[in-house]
């Protein structure tokens, strides 16, 4: 049995003025018969499998659906169309930064997103000390987060995630990381937990990283999926597409 | 059955520390560690009802026994039941950012604000209470009948924040009719005035409103010291229990359509 496998699976979302306007304008233009809704489909169709332990790359333009995609295999969102089937526990590490409160501080910022990621109390009481120094991030524990840099921010977010050991993991863009040191350590430290046999999901810029690390490869472009299969094959052609853009 | 009450369960412990997070969370970014703060949440109603007091004893306050009490019964209700309503209308575009990118129940948020201003609602109460007394109202186990409508009334605006929360992803402009609404309903649910000027059968219309059940269960029980009749009791509840239902099948429904707003 494949541990991720998706089958024509497509979102659409509902834009236009939709979003923008109130209930008041909503009700204005239906009485008029003005209402139009217009549907932008951000994933077209994605059918791929993988096997257990396997480490898919996706790569894409800006805005091609890259995090759409992680955010549907992760649960978050529901396709509207197609179905899937995910198998494991999975540990999903989209856009480490946000979510955090500025008005409080490191510590109790890093105790709520060890709650929101699963963890239990005591196994922050107890690796608490562990996350804030593999974050360098000691003498700034009880300094509001908000007067942290967006460095120190993503590392803080980092320390907390990797953590984890799931079955399945997805890495949208984190391996790219604080400073060059940082990047470095927290790099092992993915390695480490995919090494731990976990089937994992890497969303990256980095062509040489994907090359690197992937055994599959997924190229989707505004949605639609151009290729799926070898890395080297993948990789070289999206080279040069990009080289002809 | 065993099975599925185990699982309810292990959803519950599993997560516990998440929610009381999120209740500490809320709880300090409201008093934001200031002097003032939990003073001022106390502050704030006793002004309005001393504003209220001076303003409307003249017109209203003379026929009433205990005028002042009968007015923090509706005050107490109404902002109890206004600050938990638009405190979970905010809590899922609050936490967009989370919800966004980590998969968690999303109606956490919301009920997590409504324990902030259960907490609020206390403090206010025990100042209630301080005037009851101060205004030679003896004290009586009756009060304690005084859980049933308070119980109702979180059952019925936990049920108002799933409704609220779920439109206001949709349309930002509820915010703004939501005050309108609110004031409004203020003025129809006699905080300030007394129903009796009314026909008797004009006065069963208040019970139409459901903050009005509630504000007329206290006065009962506070200033008369009768506990309301069967049909009373049955309207709270009733009350609470169809918003509960009607906000969480619209959660139910839209809960991953949230997700193409936010």
């Amino acid at each position: 049995m494949k541990t991720i496998e998706l089958n024509n699976i497509s979102v659409s979302y509902i834009t236009g003025d939709f979003a923008n306007t109130g209930l008041k304008d909503i009700l204005i233009q239906k009485l008029k018969g003005t209402y139009v809704q217009k549907e932008f489909m951000a994933l077209n169709n994605i059918t791929f499998s993988i096997d257990k332990g396997e480490l898919l790359g996706i790569i894409g333009t800006n805005g091609a659906g890259k995090s759409t995609l992680c955010k549907v295999i992760s649960g978050i969102m529901r396709p509207t169309e197609g179905t899937m089937a995910v198998r494991g526990s999975i540990a999903s590490l989209l856009e480490l930064g946000t979510g955090f409160d500025g008005d409080l501080t490191v510590k109790e910022n890093a105790f709520l997103r060890g709650a929101l990621l699963g963890y239990t109390r005591d196994f922050m009481n107890k690796t608490y000390d562990s996350i804030i120094e593999f974050a360098e991030l000691k003498e700034f524990e009880d300094r509001k987060f908000s007067h942290l840099s967006s460095g120190m921010k993503s590392r803080l977010a980092f320390s907390i995630a990797c953590l984890v050991n799931p079955e399945i993991l997805i890495l949208d863009e984190v391996l790219s990381v604080g400073d060059g040191a940082f990047r470095k350590k927290s790099e092992a430290k993915m390695q480490e937990v995919i090494g731990g046999g976990a089937t994992t999901i890497l969303v990256s810029h980095s062509l040489a990283q994907i090359r690197r690390m992937a055994t599959k490869v997924l190229w989707i472009e505004k949605g639609k999926q151009i290729d799926f299969g070898d890395t080297t094959e993948i990789c070289d052609k999206y080279e040069e597409f990009i080289k002809k853009k | 059955m065993v099975e599925n009450i185990k699982a309810q369960i292990h959803q519950i412990k599993k997560y516990q520390f998440l929610f009381s997070e999120l209740v500490k969370r809320d709880f300090k970014k409201k008093y934001k560690r200031t002097v003032l703060g939990m003073v001022w949440s106390i502050l704030s109603p006793l002004m309005q009802l001393a504003v209220m007091a001076v303003v409307f004893t003249k017109f209203f306050g003379r026929n009433t026994e205990h005028y002042i009490i009968y007015l923090f019964s509706g005050n107490l209700i109404f902002s109890f039941f206004k600050d938990a309503t638009n405190g979970g209308m905010h809590a899922l575009m609050q936490n967009a950012n989370i919800i966004k990118n980590i998969n968690v129940p999303k109606y956490l948020f919301m009920v997590s604000k409504e324990v902030s201003a259960c907490i609020n609602f206390g403090l206010t109460l025990i100042i209630y209470f301080l005037f009851v007394a101060v205004d030679g109202i003896p004290f009586s186990l009756k009060f304690f009948t005084l859980l049933y409508p308070i119980a109702c009334l979180v059952i019925f605006n936990i049920g108002m924040g799933f409704i609220l929360s779920a439109m206001f992803v949709v349309f930002k402009d509820i915010q703004y009719l939501y005050e309108i609404f609110t004031q409004l309903l203020m003025y129809v649910s006699a905080i300030f005035y007394t129903t009796d000027i009314y026909p008797p059968k004009i006065q069963l219309v208040f019970f139409l409103n459901p903050v009005y059940n509630y504000i007329a269960y206290f006065r009962s029980v506070v200033i008369n010291g009768v506990i309301p009749p069967l049909w009373h009791h049955g309207l709270c509840l009733g009350y609470a229990l169809a918003v509960l239902i009607a906000g969480m099948v619209i959660y139910k429904k839209n809960n991953y359509k949230f997700m193409y707003y936010i």
